[in-house]
């Protein structure tokens, strides 16, 4: 267990901000599958974590866990402690809806709901019985999302119409509009041309002041450039399984230029993965 | 060589599908063209036997209120448990047995449907209406409109899903307002071809809506529907009664096209999503 206390003592990285979420021991089973190892992590507030590693590591898997989208798989099964604000997500009398309010989400691929892009910010704040002055809270929520000016003459045009970067701050927008703690981004810029994914990241660096952010990516230079705390996740295998688990995480500069570990030191510097 | 015979080959093949269809559709407009007169065709009932003059607006209402019941019955059932198997039970047990159920339903033969309305609706209640022709035909509607619902709901990418789960709202919230609008128009499609395929079914209507030459539009009665019209009159030894079931047919041609055309209309729009 000396590599856990290790791990714990690295992500104090951050020790003068407050976490928001607290994993302790996670450990993530699909059916007898065995695909995230006993994690330790803190996410600190109003700061942005960005998870890399190879394909498999279960990065995604974890971000998944933090808003309980693994709920709807069904062999998912999960054990340890994650706790939000104190709050342990994962306890019974917890509703998963009002935790994924909470906690926001950007996938992969852009996917605006097929409605107007009205519509589509409108959708979120509706379903979840926000009050206040609807359109206001499409033009604030469009205007965080750097995206209200390229949108503002046709927000009754369908959210699928236009281009995929817009599409990808639309569902920004959409995210925000709720009102959520943290938003979790799920390799928001994969599908992206380099002038969007620049977009993007500027609006990751704005966010960051009202939400804690955590971003999956596969881009070394896109965490390098937006995040303040980064972890490596890496891949072992295990009865022939591959089974995913946290390597190292610490401040981003020191991942990526003085890393502990030195399957880090290689996959930061592109040598495998 | 062989390159060009086999497309050639294919290319024959493919158009001699083509033939049966167009071969109806000219047979029937030809004979069916003349005898329609407008507007006696659509208002008039029929004439004694032996006479001419008349038409069979009775059995155009007579088809449209047996449709109208049918679907009232599969609609909601069908398209209930195709969300269902779609979005709640998928992968369950009880999911795997409704889907086998309707396909078997599928190559159930249609006068069969017609013997099981007769034994639950008409024997029970002791004689032919609209009612039980409309439970037959839905019988014969269910697993189309299942089958081709389903569809439509899991083509709806599995993205949209998350991101409606991931704003917070619940299962029941993302199927109404964000899984069945998206997959609306294939789900239109569905139901108007289910209505199309059941319009020309006179098996299932003989024993249960039967037939009436009087205006009916009391579904607790026997009533006169288009399919059953064409069978009757066609086997009367009058030119008159045969000439009727020409133009009834044509009708009939007409409105199944008309079915289809909807259908394809509606699923046009489905470029919602890629």
């Amino acid at each position: 267990m000396t590599v856990n206390n290790e791990l714990i003592n690295q992500s104090q990285a951050f020790s003068d901000s407050t976490s928001v979420i607290d994993v302790e021991d996670w450990n993530v089973y699909y059916g007898d599958f065995h695909a995230l190892k006993s994690i330790f992590l803190k996410v600190p507030k109003n700061k942005v974590t960005a998870f890399i590693g190879p394909s498999g590591c279960g990065k995604s898997t974890l971000l998944r866990c933090f808003n309980r989208l693994n709920d709807l798989i069904p062999s998912f099964r999960a054990t340890g402690r994650m706790t939000y604000h104190g709050q342990d997500l994962y306890s019974s009398n917890v509703d998963a809806v009002q935790v994924r309010r909470r906690i926001g989400m950007v996938f992969q691929k852009p996917n605006p709901f097929p409605k107007s892009i009205y519509d589509n910010i409108a959708y979120g704040v509706r379903v979840n019985g926000i009050k206040g002055d609807m359109d206001e809270i499409v033009e604030q929520s469009l205007r965080r999302a750097a995206l209200w000016d390229e949108v503002k003459d046709k927000l009754k045009q369908n959210g699928t119409a236009i281009s995929g970067g817009q599409q990808q701050r639309l569902c920004i927008a959409r995210a925000i509009a709720v009102q959520p703690d943290v938003v979790l981004m799920d390799e928001p810029c994969a599908s992206l041309d380099p002038i969007s994914t620049l977009k993007i990241e500027e609006l990751i660096h704005q966010l960051k002041e009202n939400y804690t952010i955590v971003i999956v990516t596969h881009n070394m230079q896109q965490a390098s450039r937006v995040a303040d705390l980064t972890a490596f996740f890496n891949v072992r295998v295990v009865d022939d399984k591959r089974q995913g688990y946290l390597a190292e995480v610490d401040r981003t500069e020191i991942i990526f230029q003085n890393p502990k570990e030195e399957a880090t030191q290689q996959y930061v510097s592109g040598r495998f993965g | 060589m062989l390159s060009i015979i086999l497309t050639s080959l294919t290319f024959i093949f493919t158009t001699a599908i083509l033939i049966p269809l167009f071969m109806v559709v000219i047979n029937v407009s030809a004979k069916g063209v003349n005898q329609l007169k407008f507007p006696d065709t659509f208002t008039q009932l029929p004439p004694p036997p032996g006479l001419t003059e008349g038409g069979f607006g009775h059995a155009i209402i007579g088809t449209l209120i047996t449709l109208a019941i049918a679907s009232s019955i599969a609609v909601p059932f069908g398209i209930l448990s195709a969300i269902y198997l779609a979005e709640f039970g998928r992968g369950s047990k009880i999911a795997y047995l409704v889907k086998f159920s309707a396909n078997v339903l599928t190559g159930v033969p249609a006068i069969l449907c017609g013997l099981f309305a007769y034994s639950v609706v008409v024997m029970p209640m002791g004689g032919f209406s609209a009612f039980s022709g409309g439970v037959a035909l839905a019988v014969l509607m269910l697993p189309i409109i299942v089958r081709a619902t389903e569809e439509a709901l899991l083509l709806v990418p599995n993205e949209m899903r998350q991101a409606a789960i991931g704003v917070g709202s619940t299962r029941f919230q993302m199927v109404i307002s964000i899984i069945i609008p998206a997959a609306l128009p294939a789900i239109i499609t569905g139901v108007v071809l289910a209505l199309a395929r059941a319009a020309g079914e006179a098996a299932p209507l003989l024993f249960t809506a039967f037939n009436n030459n009087f205006w009916a539009t009391d579904p607790m009665q026997p009533i006169a529907t288009l399919p059953v019209l064409i069978y009757f009159f066609s086997i009367i030894p009058y030119k008159a009664s045969q000439d009727l079931a020409w133009a009834a047919a044509m009708v009939l041609v007409a409105i199944v096209l008309i079915f289809s055309i909807v259908a394809r209309l509606a699923g046009k729009q489905k470029a919602f999503y890629s």
